[in-house]
């Protein structure tokens, strides 16, 4: 693709924000509208963004096949590891308010729940990527 | 809280850990994949086992995740019913791991054996998560788990008519789900609840709903998809026939007779058998289609030359059985279509055991090929042979048991013209298995000059086959230990509780 100067410049200014946004909705998603999910999804759509408007070498620089791996099984384990020290806890999987209860700090409830959100986002986002990778990636090996 | 009372959630978070496990696992050393994939299936069995045994000591086992009370958050339900479907895919899932070692080693290319690992995790996840979840958009979510990793594992030897197979089911299981998923939303609309209990309670007060009524339509064709019954089967017999073996043999038995469990867990738990005799009544039209299934799917059977789609099409008609205790709906049948269930799940596990361990040594699959097969491989074929005994319906095997409760249901609702097509369907299914016992006995003699390399299979899939067949024979004759839990579900199913 010819180089565009007005497109790279608007995907170069809009990204940042648009993580920004991704990150505000995830970290809302406790409280409000919005979550883990939406907020994966808005984080990815600055990568598909940046694969468009740039080139697939120049996103996979910034988030390389092995990074979208990690992150994909991380932010699963994130999840998982919640739900399970909540049973550690002698409470039922995910129920965050006896860690609060015996640990005793205020508010751990809610960042609780914000970890499992960001274990979710981390997830997703990193899945949204790689799908974009191998359907962009023409016909080649997607190592 | 002891640790048993959280049996119920580790049994779905623990594939997914061994998921993760494996993944990290590999990436270490590929051969620690295995050792982790079967302590984890070794340690789900257990885990079923013993919920299964609370269940029958001590009733319903409820769970409720997060400490939220079951209308609002999600509740995990193990009753009579679920806990033996969950004993008999654990049962049937730790035999296909046994059985997948050798098979995947040859069949799937090296670098994607981890990710078959890790994607097998999660397929069981997603089965066990359908059998003991109380809550149907919950199901609706590890329905959808299940199924994606089953498209990702069908296309797993990476050969172009896999992908094929792979495609069509992914488009059908799609529209399966949407359908699905559409039925759900209008059950929300009607009663605005998703938990089933709480369904059951609220639904007889909007019977007279036309969405009541699109939802149950919408969801029993849904599941009809995923569970192969008779005329949307499309999808079965080239994803069961491309498939790995070991693949073939998970998602022959444990992933269709989850669907069929979800199946009747909407017809009789969701809605009731008032619901499907009276207000809506359709067990006449599914006693028809089940009927057309049983027949049809073993004629297609005896004229197919692939020894796995021959199963592959058996098994379209052995769904036919099943549904058949549908169609008739009382107490005897139910508990005939339930045994089926197991005794399905067992023999044909052990029939595509014993086809994948002839393509792991021969290479191929077509019967014309295999004249004489039995003289090389003989433990195979013996296995082969019994449960395709108990396939036909032969005393005292456990196709037999579930064949007879299945006539004597209908004879009991009077339904005679039904009974003689389920002999009917017994005959074919003779037909079927006879053709490759007959190949394998007592033809090819000019042929076997350049077959003498062929030998019987490794011992780590033989073993499996083996158990599966004795398994057969030894349920048909002390039946009634299953059919202590089953009586149970029945009435339990048809109370509507």
């Amino acid at each position: 693709m010819r180089e565009n100067v007005v497109i790279r410049t608007v995907v170069r200014l809009a990204v940042p924000f648009i993580q920004i946004f991704a990150l505000y909705v995830i970290v809302h998603g406790a409280s409000g509208a919005g979550g883990g999910f939406q907020g994966g999804v808005v984080f990815a759509s600055s990568f598909i963004l940046m694969t468009i408007a740039f080139d697939l070498a120049y996103t996979r620089r910034r988030i390389g096949s092995r990074g979208t791996m990690i992150c994909s099984a991380l932010g699963i384990a994130i999840y998982e590891g919640v739900g399970i020290l909540c049973i550690l806890y002698a409470g039922n999987y995910l129920e965050y308010g006896v860690i609060e209860a015996a640990l005793g700090i205020p508010h751990l409830h809610g960042y609780l729940i914000d970890l499992v959100e960001a274990g979710i986002g981390i997830t997703v986002m990193a899945v949204m990527t790689s799908i974009i990778y191998d359907m962009a990636n023409r016909g080649g090996r997607s190592a | 809280m002891t640790l048993i009372d959280h049996l119920p959630v580790l049994l779905v978070a623990g594939p997914i850990v061994a998921s993760l496990l494996t993944l990290v696992a590999g990436w270490h050393d590929r051969r620690l994949c295995y050792p982790i994939a079967l302590a984890a299936v070794l340690g789900e069995f257990a885990a079923a086992l013993v919920i299964f045994r609370q269940v029958m000591g001590g009733g319903t086992v409820r769970y409720d995740v997060g400490g939220w009370a079951p209308p609002m958050g999600i509740e995990l339900v193990i009753d009579t019913f679920g806990g033996f479907i969950l004993a008999t895919i654990m049962l049937l899932a730790l035999m296909t791991t046994l059985y997948a070692f050798r098979s995947v080693t040859k069949e799937i290319p090296t670098e994607k054996t981890v990710s078959f690992y890790v994607i097998f995790q999660v397929l069981l996840a997603g089965l066990i998560g359908m059998t003991i979840t109380g809550d149907v958009f919950n199901l609706y979510v590890f329905l959808e788990i299940s199924s994606i990793a089953a498209y990702t594992l069908i296309s797993a030897t990476r050969k172009p008519h896999a992908y094929v197979a792979s495609y069509n089911y992914l488009v059908l299981g799609s529209i399966a789900a949407g359908f699905i998923l559409l039925g759900i939303g209008n059950l929300y609309v009607a009663t605005g609840t998703l938990n089933m209990a709480e369904l059951a309670a609220m639904l007889p007060g909007s019977y007279d709903l036309a969405t009541v009524h699109a939802a149950f339509l919408f969801l029993i064709i849904g599941f009809s998809i995923k569970a192969a019954f008779f005329p949307l089967h499309l999808w079965l017999p080239d994803a069961y026939t491309e498939s790995p073996s070991a693949v073939t043999v998970l998602i022959a038995t444990v992933m269709a007779k989850v669907s069929v469990y979800a199946l009747f867990r909407f017809l009789f738990s969701v809605f009731t058998l008032a619901y499907i005799t009276e207000i809506y009544p359709v067990t006449g039209v599914v006693l028809l289609i089940a009927t057309i299934a049983i027949v049809a799917g073993a004629i297609l059977a005896i004229a197919q030359d692939d020894l796995k789609r021959l199963l592959a099409y058996s098994s379209v008609s052995q769904i036919g059985y099943i549904m058949f205790a549908v169609g008739v709906a009382n107490q005897i049948a139910l508990e005939g279509g339930l045994l089926h269930i197991l005794g399905h799940a067992v023999m044909k596990g052990c029939l595509f055991m014993v086809a994948g361990l002839i393509i792991y040594q021969t290479g191929t699959a077509r019967l014309s090929e295999l004249g004489g097969i039995a003289r090389k491989m003989p433990l195979s074929c013996a296995a082969f042979a019994l449960a395709g005994a108990s396939m036909i319906g032969i005393p005292p095997t456990i196709g037999f048991m579930s064949k007879y409760y299945l006539v004597l249901g209908a004879f009991e609702a009077g339904l005679w013209p039904y009974a003689a097509v389920l002999l009917v369907g017994s005959l074919l299914a003779a037909a079927y298995i006879w053709r490759f016992i007959e190949i394998a006995y007592f033809g090819g003699h000019h042929d076997e000059h350049h077959r003498t390399e062929i030998r019987e299979g490794p011992a780590s899939m033989l073993a499996p086959a083996l158990g599966l067949s004795l398994l057969c024979l030894l349920l048909g004759i002390f039946v009634a230990v299953p059919l202590e839990a089953i009586g149970l579900a029945v009435a339990q199913l048809l109370g509507g509780a």
